[in-house]
């Protein structure tokens, strides 16, 4: 018996042959899976690490802290940190709400019909528009119609609109994998809808809400071509009013109306000039924009692990 | 013999229920179903798994307005006053006085203590030292409170399922509901985490009326007062217990409790 199986004595069974061929294509299938893999990872490395053996001798405080200056050497880029900055804290501040919002309001009130199923093609199509679209509508709506001039106000709006369509579908999702035995449970204690809403769903839906809005953001803070078609500003020498004031109401909202330039649209300009010192620039900036878009993964990683700890069902 | 119409007409009626109908959609579940739960008695609600007894459960607490396309017809009267299905009637008013405890324990992904007390809370109330007295009361009632009691702060989840079950019943216990309804309450947990919530079950008849549906004809005999066996969509039958397992006036309701289909 024991040498009849073995492989070299007889001739492969019907059975062992259509397993070896089956076996054979798995690997293949697996070899390949492997190379894309590859390619992905190292396109990836190789950018990051060129940008920083490119950029990293000229992070220093001074670049981090000086205006933009026809000189490379003095040139920083402070304007362009504190404009992404203050332009994300609209971004934030108008697209969170309003995307949990409608994403509550799709999934829990609206009637189910022709016409809701009509908006939810749309909002979820949304997300795929072009950023330059985006664009071109801010600068119709914000900049000519309500006049919020060339500002960090139109700038974030602008942002938001493209992050909305993420913070709605991530909402929506999150929103879904509460099971409804939560729910009816909550009702079946004589909670009210808004209590069922804002006592289970948000705090059951946040971690997951949380993670679609740094998706959306980590999006935007890359954006250029909607801020350029607004008419964002490529050198500035001057930070908005600060929005904490030392005198009375000690909030101030002027910064909202100030001119902005962001960071990648300083790294574009940095790029498009010839001398290779602002091309050194540019990929410290790089490595800023980087910095900031990884920042804000973490604090999501670290507050959605904090949150989802305390969450199972 | 023992005369059953005198002593069903002892217990005064807490609900009854009369020429009840129920629809999901165009689907038929519950056919003219009339019913009383006598008040402080365990009604046990018995029959084929499909027949429309989670369907006729869910009718005490207005559960079906969750989802469209349910309707009702007929009748449930609390107390001889108000129809809880009228129109008129909010739902959440129909659940402030009815307490519900589902198939699966739901506890709420939130503390022990949390989950006791949100219906105290839903509720509006603020009083500190009363709402802890409440859960204290209400996790005594349901046996759990000295599993519990040093660490209230603890995740429901961290909780065996018996025991997460148990706060269930604690949590549609804090708000003093008049009447409470259990879902097959028992057919998730093993038999000794069975056995705690079977045992509590008949000191809770003294605070309140029971509704409960179980699968199971033990538990049925052991547990309830009462006993109501539907077939279809329909009441065929409902007495007290022993008379419906020793000798009830239908035939398919004695094959049934002897187990001869199910
Ligand atoms: N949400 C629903 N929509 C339509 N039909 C349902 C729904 N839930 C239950 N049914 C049907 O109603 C009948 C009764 O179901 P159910 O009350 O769950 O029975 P039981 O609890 O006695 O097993 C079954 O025929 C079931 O298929
Ligand atoms: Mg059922």
């Amino acid at each position: 018996m024991a040498t009849s199986l073995s492989p070299s004595s007889t001739p492969l069974s019907p059975i062992q042959l259509s397993v070896l061929q089956r076996k054979r294509s798995s690997n293949l299938f697996a070899v390949a899976g492997i190379f894309s893999i590859a390619i992905a990872l190292m396109t990836l490395i190789a950018l990051v690490l060129q940008l920083f053996i490119q950029g990293f001798p000229k992070l220093n405080w001074q670049f981090l802290t000086s205006f933009a200056d026809p000189e490379a050497s003095l040139a920083g880029v402070l304007a362009a940190l504190v404009g992404s900055c203050l332009v994300m804290l609209v971004t934030a501040a108008t697209a969170v709400p309003v995307g949990i919002g409608a994403g509550l309001y799709l999934e829990e009130y609206i009637a189910r019909n022709k016409f809701s199923a009509l908006i939810e093609i749309n909002v979820t199509n949304l997300a795929g528009v072009p950023s330059i679209v985006y664009g071109l509508l801010a600068l119709g709506l914000f900049k000519y119609y309500f006049n919020l001039g060339e500002s960090i106000l139109t700038a974030g709006l602008t942002l938001a609109l493209l992050v909305l369509p993420v913070v709605i579908v991530a909402t929506r999702e999150a929103i879904r994998a509460i099971p409804s035995s939560l729910r009816e449970a909550a009702y079946a204690m004589g909670a009210s809808k808004s209590q069922m809403v804002f006592d289970h769903l948000l705090p059951y839906a946040f971690g997951n809400i949380l993670t679609g809005v740094i998706i959306g953001l980590s999006r935007a803070i890359g954006e250029t071509a909607p801020l350029v078609t607004i008419g964002a500003l490529t050198f500035i020498a001057f930070l908005p009013d600060s929005p904490i004031q030392s005198g009375f109401p000690f909030i101030s909202f002027e910064w909202l109306k100030a001119p902005f330039t962001v960071l990648p649209i300083q790294m574009f300009n940095w790029v498009s000039r010839p001398e290779p010192e602002f091309q050194v620039n540019a990929a410290a900036a790089g490595i800023v924009l980087l910095s900031l878009t990884l920042m804000m993964n973490s604090i999501a990683i670290y507050l959605r692990y904090r949150i989802q700890k305390n969450l199972k069902w | 013999m023992i005369n059953i119409d005198s002593t069903v007409s002892q217990a005064p009626p807490k609900v009854e229920v009369s020429n009840l109908n129920f629809y999901y959609g165009d689907k038929q579940a519950i056919k003219n179903v009339n019913l009383v739960l006598p008040k402080n008695k365990i009604t046990a609600l018995i029959g084929p798994s499909g027949c429309g007894k989670t369907t006729l459960l869910r009718c005490f607490n207005r559960m079906h307005d969750l989802y469209d396309g349910n309707r009702y017809e007929g009748e449930i009267v609390l107390d001889g006053q108000v129809n809880i299905l009228s129109r008129r009637i909010d739902p959440i008013e129909v659940r402030m006085r009815v307490g519900m405890v589902f198939q699966r324990p739901n506890p709420f992904p939130k503390s022990i203590f949390e989950n006791v007390a949100y219906g105290l809370r839903v509720r509006g109330e603020k009083n500190k030292s009363f709402i802890a007295d409440k859960v204290e009361e209400a996790l005594k009632a349901s046996a759990l409170w000295d599993e519990v009691n040093d660490r209230l702060k603890d995740m429901a989840f961290t909780l065996s399922g018996g025991q997460q079950q148990r706060l269930c019943i604690a949590r549609a216990l804090a708000t003093d509901p008049e009447l409470i309804l259990f879902d097959e309450p028992t057919s998730a947990l093993d038999p000794i985490a069975t056995r705690n919530i079977e045992d509590l079950m008949d000191g809770l008849k003294k605070q309140v009326t029971i509704l409960i549906v179980t699968h199971s004809m033990q538990q049925a005999a052991r547990l309830s007062d009462y006993t109501a066996f539907m077939y279809l969509g329909e009441m065929l039958e409902c007495d007290r217990t022993e008379v419906i397992f020793k000798q009830a006036a239908q035939l398919r309701t004695r094959d049934y409790v002897s187990g001869q289909f199910g």
